[in-house]
């Protein structure tokens, strides 16, 4: 109980000596504007140039999933921590645009990043339909809704399964012995290639989103997440805004869908499971439904730690009783999920530490 | 105007005129000051009667056109919106309305400075205290020349020299936006302070109207507050 109330004392008074420079920020701003976007830069080259060639073939493929489950977390946590709209049917959606973009590549010559656009278009279509409830009804109803949706459409996935080079609207052949790959792009058919490519939708993804936070609809949507009525007394059109934050969640999970297809080669409708949904908006919640970099650590959690278990010679099936913890842990703890806490746990860490190389050097003064 | 909700009639064929300017609305709980405000902001609907204000049928409009028509209220729970900054809270509102048309950043940083608030308008609403936070949702209301400003119980939980600085703020509303401000309080010094006229609300009926000191020293009016004696 003591040192919880010295910790929090201490933040106080760093509170309060950031405050001036608060104020001496609009002063002068360039430096520390631009620090930011420089060490986001510098971190995206590292991931883009750096990475693949430190990892193994293994590592770069868990890597490349990881990229585009970041948009489809992404596109959670825009519902979820920005618009306070709970979906549990992203995984569907996910898998909607997949198929919509396998389909396409069979069928057409079009070059990738078109199917991309494609299948995030036509999925943005789809997925604003399985937003529609959102407009009348929130909270657990709207889980349980858009869940149910969800396992309407893997229902219907696994009967009509995925396309595999076959003819009709379907494009499934049943019959066929040889089961040409979903294809990449000319410029990224190696792994490695397809991370980098995976790696750059992924980064517009993300600058997309953030555009869209920086502005006028980010600002809608915060006001909506609070209280609806306050939004609508400041002349919010809610219908709109609720079916664009869907729309934009739907729109990057269909590109995320297209990329799945292009990287995994053959898509099977027993890949895309209903419940997968549920685990999705777990690891969006502790990785912090209200920040950007918290998609990406919620990736990281779903697609590279299992990678990391596996190699370890853990079975991966741990990770569903440590999502649990986690999602209790920052539910109870850390609303705001772990790339909010895990800083602040860091530097009390360093305050910690701190005190205790500075406390014997008095000691050791004073014996001299 | 007539509301009900099921058996309960907040507003009973209650009929109110303001003039222009600052006028005052009160009554006891339950008197059917935020139903009427809820009615002129959309939230709710009359079962009969009509509201016109400006020579326009407000009830014909939907709730968020109404906004932006130029009808402004604030909340009796405070309503800034805690994740973003002060700038962005009273920009919300300027680009979502259709009024004014100048800058958009310098009436949003005229209103800022016009209720007052003398911080980095880059600030986030979430670290703000409630006294700043409420004159926020002032700053909110006023942005973008509104016609009609709703302030429900704007004094409500602030100490008495906040309360000082938010009347002087709200009697300077009309000549800052040109439209028409309705006040809800119990705070009566701030109402007598900042209203020429006031309206008193009953039972959802109109007890009295008229100008402020007189309607405060009604018998009626004080009867309502401090409650009858069953003497018939």
């Amino acid at each position: 109980m003591d040192a919880t109330g010295v910790e929090s004392a201490t933040e106080d008074a760093a509170e309060v000596e950031s405050a001036p420079a608060l104020t001496s920020r609009r002063r002068s701003p360039q430096p520390r504007m631009l620090i930011r976007p420089v060490v986001i830069a510098v971190l995206f080259l590292f991931v883009l140039l750096g990475l693949p060639s430190l990892f193994s073939d293994y590592y770069i493929d868990a890597s490349t999933q990881t990229a585009i489950y970041a948009i489809v977390a992404l596109g959670l946590g825009l519902l979820v921590g920005r618009v306070g709209m709970v979906s549990l049917g992203q995984a569907a959606v996910l898998a909607m645009g997949a198929w919509v973009a396998a389909r396409l590549l069979f069928a057409t010559g079009l070059p990738f990043p078109f199917v991309l656009l494609a299948s995030g278009l036509i999925t943005m279509v789809l997925g604003t339909l399985v937003g529609l409830p959102a407009l009348r009804l929130s909270g657990l109803y709207l889980a349980l809704i858009t869940l149910m949706l969800a396992g309407a459409i893997t229902v219907v996935l696994a009967t009509t399964n995925f396309p595999n080079g076959g003819h009709g609207f379907l494009g499934y052949n049943g019959s066929s012995v040889h089961i040409p790959p979903i294809r990449r792009p000319s410029i990224a058919q190696t792994d490695p290639a397809f991370f980098r490519y995976s790696v750059i939708v992924a980064g517009l993804m993300f600058l997309l989103a953030l555009g869209h936070l920086r502005s006028k609809p980010g600002r809608a949507w915060a006001a909506i997440r609070q209280s609806e009525s306050a939004a609508l007394a400041a002349g919010i059109n809610t219908t709109l805004y609720k079916l664009w934050a869907f729309a934009l969640a739907s729109f990057v999970t269909g590109v995320a869908g297209g990329l799945l297809a292009g990287s995994l080669h053959y898509l099977y409708s027993i890949d895309f499971q209903t419940q997968d949904s549920i685990t999705l908006l777990a690891v969006v919640l502790m990785g912090g439904a209200y920040s950007l970099w918290g998609a990406i650590v919620a990736a990281f959690f779903l697609q590279f730690l299992p990678e990391l278990f596996t190699n370890w010679g853990i079975s991966p099936d741990w990770l569903t009783i440590l999502f649990g913890v986690g999602v209790l842990q920052v539910l109870t703890t850390a609303p705001r999920g772990i790339v909010d806490q895990l800083p602040k746990d860091l530097a009390r860490l360093g305050r910690m530490l701190a005190r205790l190389v500075r406390r014997p050097t008095p000691s050791t003064s004073g014996e001299t | 105007m007539t509301v009900r909700f099921g058996g309960v009639t907040p507003l009973d064929k209650m009929s109110v005129r303001f003039e222009t300017g600052t006028c005052g609305l009160i009554g006891p709980n339950g008197a059917g000051k935020t139903t009427f405000f809820n009615v002129l902001s959309g939230f709710v609907k009359p079962v009969s009667g009509s509201v016109t204000a400006f020579g326009e049928d407000l009830l014909r409009m939907v709730h968020f056109r109404r906004a932006r028509w130029g009808v402004r209220r604030t909340f009796q729970t405070e309503q800034a919106i805690e994740e973003l900054s002060v700038f962005d809270n009273v920009a919300m509102i300027h680009e979502h309305s259709k009024l004014g048309g100048g800058s958009r950043r310098q009436e949003v940083i005229d209103a800022i400075r016009f209720v007052g608030l003398d911080i980095d308008p880059d600030t986030r609403v979430g670290g703000l205290g409630a006294g700043q936070r409420r004159m926020v949702e002032v700053a909110r209301a006023v942005v973008g020349r509104p016609r009609l400003v709703l302030l429900d119980e704007p004094a409500a939980g602030l100490p008495d020299e906040e309360t000082g600085h938010l009347g002087d703020v709200i009697r300077r509303i009309p000549e800052q936006t040109g439209g028409m401000t309705i006040l809800v309080d119990h705070d009566m010094s701030l109402v007598s302070a900042c209203c020429e006229v006031t309206a008193v609300l009953d039972f959802g009926k109109l007890l009295a109207s008229g100008p402020t000191a007189e309607v405060l020293r009604d018998e009626r009016v004080i009867r309502a507050y401090l409650g009858t004696e069953e003497t018939g």
